[in-house]
C-alpha cells in the first residue's frame, strides 16, 4: 500500500492548486463490518435441506458438507486462467480495490484533466477505499467530496466533461445512481448524438453493485440491466485485480462515457499483477478457461461461482469453456461467436434478474447471430425476480449457486 | 467585438444608402460608440447583495444592435410559427418571442468564453451566441445542414465554438450540467462564468437546489438565471410555487430581480453578476419576462391566461418597442430607418427559410453516426468479423 501512495506525480498536482491544504490526520476508514470479506465462503445452496436441487453424485455431497474457502481465489485457479494475467516474473500482489486505485492514480498522474467526484471519496478515502490517499496527493480540486445529491453531481460531471475534463464519478453503491438516471440516460448517453458530434462526454461512472452479504434489497441491485438500453454508453464489468486496473485505465482514456461495474464482494480478491503499464480492451471478452464441450458466459462475481462449478465439472469429465464477457455493452460477439462455433452449447450465468437482464439480451443476441451453430437452446441462469431478501439463506437462493451451474451443464450436455 | 459590430452595422447601413437613390442621409450618431447613460425604468431588487446602479452605460451603436438582433429573433420565431403550422417543423417547438431582451442583453455583457446553457426554449439564445439563421431553420426542419445535423431538433441547438451548451429537453436537467461547466471553468482557471438559464417551472426542481448547494460550497462561477415568464406551461407561478420570489430562493446565495423586458437592465444585471461570480461564487438572477406564444406550438396559450393580458404586456412592455422608443427619443434613428431595417430583416429571415427548405435531409447512414466517438462498438460483431481490436489513445 505504501509503495502506491508514495508515488511521484507532484508535477500534476502542482499544476492545479487545491482549495486548502488537507489535514494529514484525516479519519482512518473504520473497520468494515459485513461488507469486508477477507474470503468468500460458498455454502452450496440447499446443503441443509436439499429440497431445491437434486444432486446426484456422492462426491458432490461430500464436497457440500465442507465450506469452500477461497481466500486467494484467482491465484489458486491461476493454472486454469489462460489470459487473465500475464505471467510476468516481476509482478506485485495486491487486492482488487488497490488495483482500481492504482489504475486511477496512474491516470490522474498522466492527465491533469482527470478528476474524481463522489460521496466520501476525498478525505474519507472512499467507502471501499478505492480512492484512498488520492485526496492527499492531488488535492481537493481533483478529488471532490460531494454532498449527497447523485442527480446533481452526476450532471455536474457530465457538464464538466462537455468542456473537456474527464471526471470519474463514483456512486457509493450503483443503486444510488438510479437517482441520476435522467442525467445518465439523457445527457451522458445522448449528448454526443443530439449535438451532431460537437460534444464528447468522456466520463467514467463507477461503483459497486451486485448482491452482497445480506445488505438488503435496496443495496443489492444490479444496475447493468437498467442501463443496458441507453444508447451511447459503454458498460464494462471487472472481476479480477488485473482486469480491474486495466479496465479502469481504458475507461478513463476512452472518449465515450463508460460505466464500470464493480462488485461489493470482489474488492478483496488478491492477485499478482504486472509492474509495467497495461490496459485492457474495453470491448473484449476474457477467455478464462478454454474448453470443448460447452461455452459458459459469465461476468463479475458469477465468474467465481462458474469456476468453482468448473472444478466439479472437470472431475465429472466435462470440459467447459469459460468466458468472462467483461464488456456488457457492446457484447464481444466475436469471441463469443468463435466459442459457440467450437462447442455448440451455451450456458449464461449471471447475477441480473431473469427479466430484462444482461443474460436476456445476450441470449437474444446469440440466438440471432449464431442460431445455426447451436445444438441446444441457450440456457440462462439468472437471479430470481425478487427483491434481495435480508435473511442469509433466502439471499443465497436468489443468486445462482455452483451446484445449479453443474446441473445445468449436465442437462445441456446430454 | 464592438469594432466588428460597428463595421458590420455600418456596412449594412451603407449598402441601402449606396444602392437606393432616395435614401435619407445616414446620421453620424447612429453608429456612434460614444457612451450614453440611460436609466432603467424599473429598479433592481436584491437579496443578500447590493443592487447594481440603475444607470446603464451604453451607446447608440449598441442600442441599434439590440434593435436589430431582437427584431431578427422576433421574425425568426414568427417564421418558425408559420413553418410549424405548415407542418415543416414537427414535434415540439417552443418559441421565445417576448423574451428576446434577455438573449441580447446577456450577450452584450459577456464574451464568447463565458458559457451559456439553457433549456428547450433555445432558438434565440443560439442566434444570440452567433448561430446562423439558416442553421437554425435547417435544424428545425430536420435537414442535414442543421446545427446538430438534423439529429437534435428544436430542443437541441448547440454551438461549441461559442460556448453555447444547448438546448435540453428535460426540465431542470441543464442546471447540474451548467454547474459542471462552471466547475470546469474554475478547474481550468478560465476566468469565465457560466450562465445557467432555467424557467419558473424548473425552479421547483430538486436538482436546482442540489446543484446550487454544490456551487455555493465550492465557489463556482455559476450564474443561475431564472427566466420567469410567469407560467410553467399552463400553471401560473402562484399555483406552483409557495414562494414565487425566485431570486430569494437561493437562501444563502445572493439574488437579483431584474426587469427582463428591458435589454439594458438585463445587460447591467449580467455584467454585475459576472463580476460577482468571479469573486464570490454563485448568484441568482430572476428575469421578469413574458412569452407571447403558448408554452409550445401545441399550446394555444389562452386557456390559462386572457388575451387581454397578452396584448396588455405587448403594448406596455414589449422589448422591441421599448428600444424603438429609445432610438427615436435619442434621435439615433428615424421611424423610416427602423422600418427599413425591419423590412431588411424580414427579407433576411425569409431568405434563410427558403435556403433551409432547399437543403437535403440526412442520409440513412447518418442514423448510426455520432453514437460513439470514433464509432466504437456501433456494430454488433457477427461470427465472421475479422479480428478487429480497437486501439486506445
Amino acid at each position: 500500500m505504501s509503495a502506491i501512495l508514495q508515488g511521484a506525480g507532484a508535477g500534476a498536482a502542482a499544476a492545479l492548486s487545491p482549495f486548502n491544504s488537507i489535514d494529514s490526520n484525516k479519519v482512518v476508514a473504520p473497520s468494515r463490518s459485513s461488507l469486508s470479506v477477507r474470503c468468500k465462503r460458498y455454502i452450496v445452496a440447499g446443503s441443509d435441506d436439499g429440497t431445491n436441487q437434486s444432486f446426484g453424485s456422492s462426491s458432490l455431497v461430500a464436497r457440500r458438507s465442507q465450506p469452500l474457502m477461497i481466500p486467494n481465489a484467482v491465484s489458486t485457479t491461476k493454472a486454469d486462467t489462460a489470459a487473465s494475467s500475464t505471467s510476468s516474473k516481476s509482478g506485485h500482489e495486491l487486492l482488487l480495490f488497490e488495483a482500481l486505485q492504482e489504475g486511477l492514480e496512474e491516470e490522474m498522474d498522466r492527465d491533469p484533466h482527470v478528476c474524481v467526484m463522489g460521496e466520501d471519496v476525498g478525505h474519507y478515502g472512499g467507502s471501499y477505499k478505492v480512492t484512498k490517499g488520492l485526496a492527499d496527493k492531488f488535492g481537493d480540486l481533483r478529488v471532490l467530496d460531494t454532498p449527497i445529491c447523485e442527480n446533481a453531481f452526476t450532471g455536474m460531471g457530465i457538464g464538466a466533461a462537455m468542456t473537456g475534463l474527464r471526471p470519474v464519478i463514483e456512486g457509493m453503491n450503483m443503486g444510488f445512481l438510479l437517482l441520476a438516471f435522467n442525467q445518465i440516460s439523457n445527457n451522458c448517453g445522448m449528448l454526443h448524438y443530439t449535438s451532431g458530434g460537437q460534444f464528447t462526454i468522456p466520463v467514467v461512472i463507477r461503483g459497486p453493485g451486485g448482491v452482497g452479504r445480506q445488505l438488503g434489497a435496496e443495496h443489492s441491485q444490479r444496475l447493468e440491466s437498467y442501463f443496458q438500453s441507453i444508447p451511447g454508453i459503454q458498460m464494462v464489468a471487472c472481476s479480477t485485480p488485473y482486469n480491474a486496473k486495466g479496465l479502469m485505465k481504458a475507461a478513463i482514456r476512452s472518449e465515450n462515457p463508460v460505466i464500470l461495474f464493480e462488485h461489493v464482494l470482489l474488492y478483496n480478491l488478491k492477485e499478482s499483477i504486472p509492474d509495467e503499464e497495461y490496459i485492457c480492451n474495453l470491448e473484449e471478452a476474457e477467455m478464462v478457461r478454454p474448453g470443448e464441450h460447452i461455452t459458459i458466459l459469465t461476468y463479475s462475481r458469477m465468474r467465481y461461482h462458474v469456476m468453482q462449478a468448473a472444478k466439479t465439472l472437470v472431475n465429472k469429465g466435462y470440459d467447459p469453456e469459460v468466458i468472462d464477457i467483461r464488456s456488457l455493452k457492446p457484447f464481444d460477439l466475436h469471441t463469443i461467436g468463435n466459442s459457440v462455433k467450437k462447442t455448440h452449447r451455451v450456458l449464461i450465468v449471471e447475477e441480473c434478474m431473469r427479466t430484462g437482464g444482461i443474460g436476456a439480451s445476450l441470449t437474444a443476441a446469440i440466438n440471432e447471430n449464431f442460431h445455426d451453430y447451436l445444438d441446444a437452446p441457450v440456457m440462462c441462469l439468472s437471479s430470481q425476480d425478487v427483491p434481495t431478501p435480508y435473511a442469509g439463506t433466502l439471499e443465497e437462493w436468489t443468486v445462482v449457486q455452483p451446484a445449479q451451474i453443474v446441473t445445468a451443464v449436465e442437462q445441456l450436455c446430454q | 467585438m464592438a469594432i466588428s459590430r460597428l463595421s458590420s452595422r455600418s456596412n449594412t447601413f451603407l449598402k441601402p444608402a449606396i444602392t437606393a437613390l432616395h435614401s435619407p442621409i445616414r446620421r453620424h450618431v447612429s453608429t456612434d460608440t460614444s457612451p450614453i447613460t440611460i436609466e432603467t425604468a424599473v429598479p433592481f431588487t436584491s437579496h443578500l447583495c447590493e443592487s447594481p446602479s440603475r444607470s446603464v452605460e451604453t451607446s447608440s451603436e449598441e442600442i441599434l444592435a439590440f434593435f436589430r438582433d431582437m427584431a431578427r429573433m422576433r421574425r425568426m420565431e414568427i417564421a418558425a410559427d408559420s413553418l410549424y403550422k405548415a407542418k415543416l417543423i414537427r414535434g415540439f417547438c417552443h418559441l421565445y418571442d417576448g423574451q428576446e431582451a434577455l438573449a441580447v442583453g446577456m450577450e452584450a455583457a459577456i464574451t464568447k468564453k463565458d458559457a451559456i446553457i439553457t433549456s428547450y426554449r433555445d432558438h434565440c439564445t443560439f442566434i444570440g451566441r452567433g448561430g446562423k439563421l439558416v442553421d437554425a431553420f435547417s435544424e428545425l426542419m430536420g435537414r442535414k445542414t442543421g446545427c446538430s445535423h438534423g439529429k437534435g431538433g428544436s430542443m437541441h441547438f448547440y454551438k461549441k465554438d461559442a460556448s453555447f451548451y444547448g438546448g435540453h429537453g428535460i426540465v431542470g436537467a441543464q442546471i447540474p450540467l451548467g454547474c459542471g461547466l462552471a466547475f470546469a471553468q474554475k478547474y481550468k482557471k478560465d476566468e469565465a462564468v457560466t450562465f445557467v438559464l432555467y424557467g419558473d417551472g424548473a425552479a421547483n426542481q430538486g436538482q436546482l437546489f442540489e446543484a446550487l448547494n454544490i456551487a455555493a460550497l465550492w465557489d463556482l462561477p455559476a450564474i443561475l438565471v431564472c427566466e420567469n415568464n410567469h407560467y410553467g406551461m399552463g400553471t401560473a407561478t402562484w399555483r406552483s410555487a409557495k414562494s414565487p420570489a425566485y431570486f430569494k430562493r437561493g437562501d444563502y446565495v445572493p439574488g437579483l430581480k431584474v426587469d427582463g423586458m428591458d435589454a439594458l437592465a438585463v445587460k447591467q444585471a449580467c455584467k454585475f453578476a459576472k463580476e460577482h461570480a468571479l469573486k464570490n461564487g454563485p448568484i441568482i438572477l430572476e428575469m421578469d419576462t413574458y412569452r407571447y406564444h403558448g408554452h409550445s406550438m401545441s399550446d394555444p396559450g389562452s386557456t390559462y391566461r386572457t388575451r387581454d393580458e397578452i396584448s396588455g404586456v405587448r403594448q406596455v412592455r414589449d422589448p422591441i418597442e421599448r428600444v424603438r422608443k429609445l432610438l427615436l427619443s435619442h434621435d439615433i434613428a428615424t421611424e423610416k430607418e427602423l422600418k427599413d431595417m425591419e423590412k431588411e430583416i424580414r427579407k433576411e429571415v425569409d431568405d434563410a427559410v427558403a435556403q433551409a427548405k432547399e437543403s437535403p435531409v440526412p442520409d440513412s447512414s447518418e442514423l448510426f453516426t455520432n453514437m460513439y466517438v470514433k464509432d466504437c462498438g456501433v456494430e454488433s460483431f457477427g461470427a465472421d468479423r475479422k479480428d478487429l481490436k480497437v486501439t486506445l489513445p
